[in-house]
């Protein structure tokens, strides 16, 4: 049996006080307990003229310090960190910013016996966006990023758009930018 | 050594989209997605661990009106009492059970609980708008609120939205994740309504508009309306990637 989709449609200009509010938000994905080197990330979403979008979504899913996600499907023999959850989700603001408080991952395997370099799996949802669109954050200058199997699939010249960077002035800031589009527009995958 | 790289390489792909069943980005019509949406194609990925798996366990409290949007202020809101019930299944028609589910919309005169909607049409001191819960067992979920109001907006000359609810649904995976919008049946707007719209396939269409209920409708107290959510679900059988 086969049943068709059920058609997705946006978020619309409105959906904070359903999604985004103090309660439903998301900004602590692994609380200051769970294990792993400690990051305050921000991000931010910019359109097609460089302007941030200040009313959109941006929802992440993430493994843990181990590269085990909490989930019955990941078939890997380790326990999750008790303390992890792994899902975040916050509204940006007016200049299209927000941030989230979280650890890098440990490495998940990919095809074959290839482990995933660690990353952060990212939806972004917008007015103006019919449907969510999903990518990837690297850490920059992490040494797995050269054997990632998901980054192998992405041209030289476009994988940068892929990558976090620390904040030179403070230790443990990262920042990531999803360009909607331009020279410099994010990779988007189609799952 | 080989056993554990074994292990490791099978997993479950999820089905793909199927032709004209999503909408299109950009879509000429809507036009805040024309500076909003990916111009390069996207890359397409061939599922891991990471896009199978996905949150399912602990969004926060819910709260017992969370699921009456009737219920949650001193008084009634204005407006047509309705009770929206429905199934989360998968597109392999087996129920999701304890999915997130969370509705927002607007109130029956058409305006949002939120500053940017500034159209001259009242607010309802007793409606917020906004719902959530968890489906049960069998994947269902039931929900009591007002039917919310066509409402304008700027997207070209007289745009009137539809009346609609906004769905948000968590299913098993990150990818199974949906939003979309519940329309109701015949609605003399649908044929103006670029988001609507924006389907191409008019039988995906229609799954998004809810369908009377008389059995969910209650006497001398409110109608009733179906609508089930078909997320998408895993392959058939597991193969393994190369
Ligand atoms: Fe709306």
């Amino acid at each position: 049996m086969s049943l068709g989709l059920t058609p997705s449609q946006t978020v619309g200009p409105f959906f904070s006080f359903g999604l985004t509010t103090e309660k439903c938000s998301v900004r602590c994905i692994a609380g200051p307990e769970a294990k792993g080197e400690r990051v305050l990330l921000t991000c931010r979403v910019l359109d097609g003229d460089g302007v941030g979008i200040p009313d959109a979504m941006l929802e992440i899913w993430q493994a843990d310090a181990e590269g085990k996600y909490n989930h019955p499907d990941d078939p890997q023999e380790k326990t999750c960190d008790p303390e992890w959850r792994g899902f975040g989700r916050m509204g940006t603001r007016e200049d299209g910013s927000c941030e989230f408080e979280t650890i890098r991952p440990g490495r998940v395997p990919g095809p074959g016996s290839v482990l995933q370099a660690p990353h952060l799996n990212m939806a972004v949802f917008a007015r103006g966006m019919l449907k969510q669109f999903y990518t990837r954050i690297y850490f920059s200058g992490d040494p797995a990023n050269q054997e990632d199997p998901v980054l192998a699939l992405v041209p030289d010249e476009r994988r940068e758009t892929l990558m976090a960077h620390p904040d030179p002035a403070k230790p443990g800031h990262w920042h990531f930018e999803v360009r909607m589009q331009g020279e410099h527009e994010t990779v988007f995958f189609d799952v | 050594m080989r056993h554990l790289a074994n292990e490791r390489s099978i997993i479950t792909p999820y089905r793909r989209h199927e032709e004209g069943c999503q909408p299109p980005a950009p879509y000429q019509a809507y036009e805040s997605t024309i500076k909003r949406s990916p111009s390069k194609p996207l890359t397409f990925l061939p599922h891991t661990l990471s896009e199978i798996t996905g949150p399912i366990y602990g969004h926060g409290q819910i709260a017992e009106t969370d699921n009456d949007l009737t219920r949650q202020h001193a008084g009634e809101p204005n407006g047509e009492r309705i009770i929206v019930i429905g199934r989360v299944l998968d597109c392999n028609g087996r129920p999701v059970p304890e999915a997130l589910v969370e509705i927002w919309q607007a109130n029956a005169a058409g305006r949002y609980r939120h500053q940017d909607d500034q159209h001259p049409a009242p607010l309802d001191p007793n409606f917020t708008g906004a719902g959530r819960m968890r489906t049960d067992e069998n994947g269902a979920y039931r929900f009591v609120t007002i039917k919310p109001g066509a409402y304008p907006w700027f997207n070209h000359y007289n745009a009137w939205r539809p009346a609609h609810i906004h769905f948000s649904i968590f299913g098993r995976a990150f990818i199974s994740r949906l939003v979309t919008q519940m329309y109701f049946p015949g609605d003399l707007l649908f044929a103006y309504d670029p988001v609507y719209q924006s389907i191409p396939d008019e039988k995906a269409r229609q799954r998004m508009v809810c369908k009377f209920d008389l059995e969910t409708t209650q006497p001398q107290w409110a109608l009733g309306y179906r609508f089930d959510i078909v997320l998408r679900g895993p392959e058939a059988t597991p193969f393994e990637t190369p």
